[in-house]
Parts: structure tokens; sequence; C-alpha cells
């Protein structure tokens, strides 16, 4: 699946709940099934600045011979932070296994679409957008890398 | 006695002075409980405020036109309404500024370099806000002075054995905050004006907090400095006051320069106005200023001894009900407090708190409150905070416990 065709597919979702709370419980849902990241890799290198809780974010490059290099992201926040857990779980999902050209200039609609605007707004400060920054940068990195 | 006062203030009456009150927020009726940061303004003050715009914007003191006359005259009531809110002695020892944090940098910047030398002992508290911390830290550098720090027990109430202890000869300063931001807790500031003054310390006092709540009279505490922002008095913001001893205040230099504060300029030498104009560079927020004297008029009509005793009901409330929800855990717990309530809830993080509280029309604060050595001594990040203004109901208590429930529904 493409970076777009996994947004339109989590609009969809979010779709289907009218409630701002009901879309936060799924976020925070999403958050519980994301993988924990090993302590070792929760140092102040991967640590997203900007956040009020503590946020981390990793990358991995993986040669796949059919289609190419593809970075996998690995992400989690500090275990009581489950919105922002959460946030970096729906990132993960449409920006991990994708190829670090596409990452870098991936246009994430998805979220302004997905309605969850109070919650971002909200969340400004929280780091979001330095979240997407990261995996951006990642994503920047690795073209250069495997160009 | 309690009933008697509450009939006192029709509290739905209050409501209708407040426009912004009345507006859904995500779909349910706001319950606004940030008022620690800022409390709402009744019409009467934006009206203050448009009515000097539309009427008689002019700069003041030195037109000779009609607005300009009238301008300078509803601004120099306004320092005459705040000298007789806080009980000072003379109109000269209140200085405009922009805010608490303005005002003690004022002190720190203007009284600190003239007067304190190198080993001088500054006194702060643990319960310090931010800008009760830095002005003071930024002095000690510049200075060579040292800033020893009163602790807190774990009630959140300051330890004066302690205090007493830090106190000597070398104490030339005491800052210390009237009332928590944070926990609420309010401050014997009269024993530790009288202890300090006992060693020759000047004291100033942080009234951020306390102003809109407590009775205040400089006098009576004997206070050398108090620092206070309009905007949490009911009235706008960007707008506050320095409250000086006129001896203290003429001891000191201006520390901006240009405006109102300037008798003479030569390339030579300028010679400086008197108090209160030396500290008032610049053109001041006049409009501000103006509005400032309607809203303690406003406060003034409903009676501080009513607030505080509806936001005081309102505390004792919340305290009740929250502490019936599980894993929840009270920060600041002092015999004497206003109506500040912080807490955590186990297993969620404050931030989250505070997102899904909005999601349900709910105001409230989260995070360390820009007190982060307090609540490093209480080994937490930071809490959930809801503060009470006149204008809260009990209805809207029940709201953030049923918010709370939600909260630990979907995070747990």
């Amino acid at each position: 699946m493409t970076i777009n065709e996994k947004q339109d597919e989590i609009i969809e979702e979010f779709d289907l709940f009218e409630d701002q709370l009901d879309k936060t419980q799924y976020i925070i849902d999403l958050g519980k099934k994301l993988p924990p990241m090993p302590d070792s890799k929760k140092t102040d290198e991967n640590r997203i600045m900007g956040c009020q809780s503590k946020v981390w974010v990793d990358a991995e490059l993986k040669d796949d011979d059919q289609t190419g290099a593809r970075l996998y992201f690995y992400g989690d926040s500090e275990q009581t932070a489950q919105i922002s857990k959460g946030l970096v779980g729906l990132l993960i999902r449409v920006l991990s296994g994708e190829k670090p050209e596409d990452i870098a200039n991936a246009d994430l609609y998805f979220i302004p679409r997905v309605g969850m605007g109070n919650l971002i707004t909200s969340l400004r400060a929280g780091g979001l957008a330095s979240m997407i920054e990261r995996m951006k940068a990642f994503g920047r990195a690795y073209t250069e890398k495997t160009v | 006695m309690q009933s008697a006062i509450e009939t006192t203030l029709d509290i739905q009456q209050i409501r209708r002075d407040f426009p912004i009150l009345d507006q859904q927020v995500n779909g349910r009726p706001l319950v606004y409980f940030d008022n620690a940061a800022t409390n709402q303004k009744p019409t009467a003050v934006i009206n203050a405020l448009t009515g000097y715009y539309e009427g008689y914007n002019a700069n003041i003191h030195r037109g000779i036109h009609y607005l300009a006359e009238k301008a300078t005259a509803a601004f120099e009531a306004s320092r005459r309404a705040v000298q007789e809110f806080l009980n000072a002695k003379h109109w000269q020892e209140i200085i405009f500024t922009h805010g608490t944090t303005d005002s003690i940098n004022l002190v720190a910047q203007s009284y600190g370099r003239r007067f304190l030398k190198e080993g001088d002992e500054i006194i702060i508290s643990t319960m310090e806000h931010h800008s009760n911390i830095v002005p003071w830290q930024m002095l000690c550098e510049e200075k060579g002075c040292i800033l020893k720090v009163i602790p807190v027990n774990d009630a959140g109430e300051l330890i004066l054995e302690e205090y007493e202890k830090l106190l000597s000869e070398r104490t030339k300063f005491v800052s210390c905050v009237h009332v928590s931001n944070s926990l609420g807790t309010v401050n014997p500031v009269k024993t530790i004006i009288d202890k300090a003054h006992a060693v020759g310390a000047v004291v100033l006092i942080d009234g951020a907090q306390a102003s809109s709540h407590l009775d205040l009279d400089v006098q009576a505490l004997d206070a050398d400095f108090y620092a206070l922002s309009a905007h949490k008095l009911y009235g706008p913001t960007g707008m506050g006051v320095l409250y000086g001893k006129k001896e203290l205040l003429d001891s000191m230099p201006p520390y901006r320069g240009g405006g109102e504060m300037i008798k003479e300029v030569t390339f030579a030498k300028t010679t400086y106005n008197e108090i209160p104009y030396k500290f008032e560079a610049g053109t001041p927020n006049i409009a501000d200023v103006i509005a400032v004297k309607t809203a303690l008029e406003y406060m003034a009509g409903l009676g501080k001894e009513n607030i505080a005793a509806h936001e005081n009901d309102l505390l004792q409330y919340a305290t009740e009900q929250l502490s019936e929800l599980d894993g929840l855990r009270i920060i600041g717990q002092a015999k004497h407090k206003i109506g500040v309530i912080s807490f955590v809830l186990d297993g969620i993080h404050h931030q989250d708190t505070g997102v899904i509280l909005d999601q349900q029309g709910i105001a409230v604060r989260t995070g360390h409150h820009c007190t982060q050595p307090l609540m490093q001594r209480f080994g937490i990040a930071g809490t959930t905070r809801a503060s009470f203004a006149v204008y809260n109901t009990k209805d809207e208590v029940d709201r953030l416990v049923q918010g709370l429930r939600r909260v630990q529904k979907m995070m747990l």
C-alpha cells in the first residue's frame, strides 16, 4: 500500500466516528497496540523535542531485493502518555516500510482530514509536527544514502 | 454563616456578566477552570476598553487637548483605585507595569543592581513561579549574590523553621509568592516579611494569584514591594502593578529610558522624573490601565469576601468530590488554600487528561505550571490543575468529576 492509500484508509476509519472522544479512544487503542521500543533505544538522540510527554522515534533501513531499500520506523512514548503514543503509531502506520524518498516527500494530508482538529491543536505544543519532521528527516538522510 | 454568604451572590446572574462563558466547546457547554492562568472579563471591563478607544483615545500627560485631558484623568484615576485596592499610603507608590513578571524584573534590575552586592543573599521559596526565580538568578549571576530557597513540606506549605535558619545579616532580599499558582497554598507572608525585616532585608511579595482572592493591605503587611497582574483580577492582559514603598522607589534608579520617565534631557545629562513616572517609560498601556479601575469596581461590587467565600465553597466541594476518584492524588493540601486544586491520576499523563477534558468542553491547565522546581520537589512531571473564579459553580465541578471518570475509562 502506498503512503496515500494508507492515509485514505485511515481517513475512512476515522469517518466511522462522529464523536471526538471516540476518535481519541481509537488513537489511544492504536497506541496500546504499538510494540514497545526497547529501553536501549529510548535515548536522548531519539527523543523528539517539543513534546510535553516523552516520545522517541528511531528508524532502520532494510534492503529488499524486490523493491529496494525501505525505511522502518519504531516509536514509543513514556508509558502514561497514550495519546502521544497513538499519534506515533498512526505516523508509523503511514510511513513505515516506505521508500526513503517517498517519506521525505510525503504530504500527510490525513492529519487535517481525520477530523481530530481539536486534538491536534491541543497537542500542537506536544510535538506532533516535531514527530513528522523527525521522520521526514530520516527519509531525507536515507534518500541521500540510497541514491 | 456559610449559607448567609452563599445567598449574597447570585452566580447565575454573575455569569451573565461574562459573555465568553455562554458558549459550547466541542458540543458541550464550556466549563472554564483555567482561572489561575487568567480569568474571564466582565462586560463592564470590555466596555471600558472599547469606551476608551471609541470615546477618548489620546496619549496621556502631555496633551493639552480635551481628549488627552480626559484620558489622563481616567489613567490617573485608575492609579488611585489601585492605591485604594492595595491600601497603599501614597498614590506615587503605584507603578504601572506589564504584569507581575515585569514588576519583579523591575525590582531585580533597579533595586537589585543598585543595592545588592557580591556575597549578599537573596531568599526565595520552592513554590515560586519561574518569574520569581529567573530574575533573581540573573541578578545573582551579574552581581555575585547567593540565592537561597525555603523548602516546602509534603502538604505544600513553606517550612518556616527552615526559613528562619536561612535568615541572617547576609540576607538582603526576600522574594516570596503570596499564593502558589500550582498548589493554591496561601503563605504566611506577614510572618515572612516581619522575620526578614528583623534582619534588615527588603521583601517583595508576588501577589499574582492572591490579588483576586484575598484582601490586600500592603501597609498592614508592611510589604516593601508587592507585584500583581490585572488579568488575574478580571481586568485586561498585559497590565500589572508594582507597589513599592515611597522611600525605596525614590532611592532606585529608573531601568528603562524614554518617555514619561524624563524630566529634562540634554546630551550632557538627563534628569529623571519623580515616582511613579520615573518607572513608566514610553507610552503606557492606557486603555488597559483605565479598565483596571472598572475591574476593581466590579470586584468591589460583588464584595471580595463574598467572592472568597464562594471560591472556598467550590474548593471544599471539589476536594471532596475529586477525593472519591480512585487513583487521584491531590498535590498541595495546605491548611490555608484558595481555589486551586492540582492533582495527578495514576497511570495517566496530565497532557492526555487535559486533551480529553477539553474534548468534553472543560478547560483546565496541565503541566508544570512554570514551577518546575516545585514539581521536582514532589517528584512529578506536572499536574492537572483546576482553578476557580467567582462565576464557577458546583455543577461545573460535577462536570469535571464526570470528565475525569471518562478519562480514566478511556485510558486505563
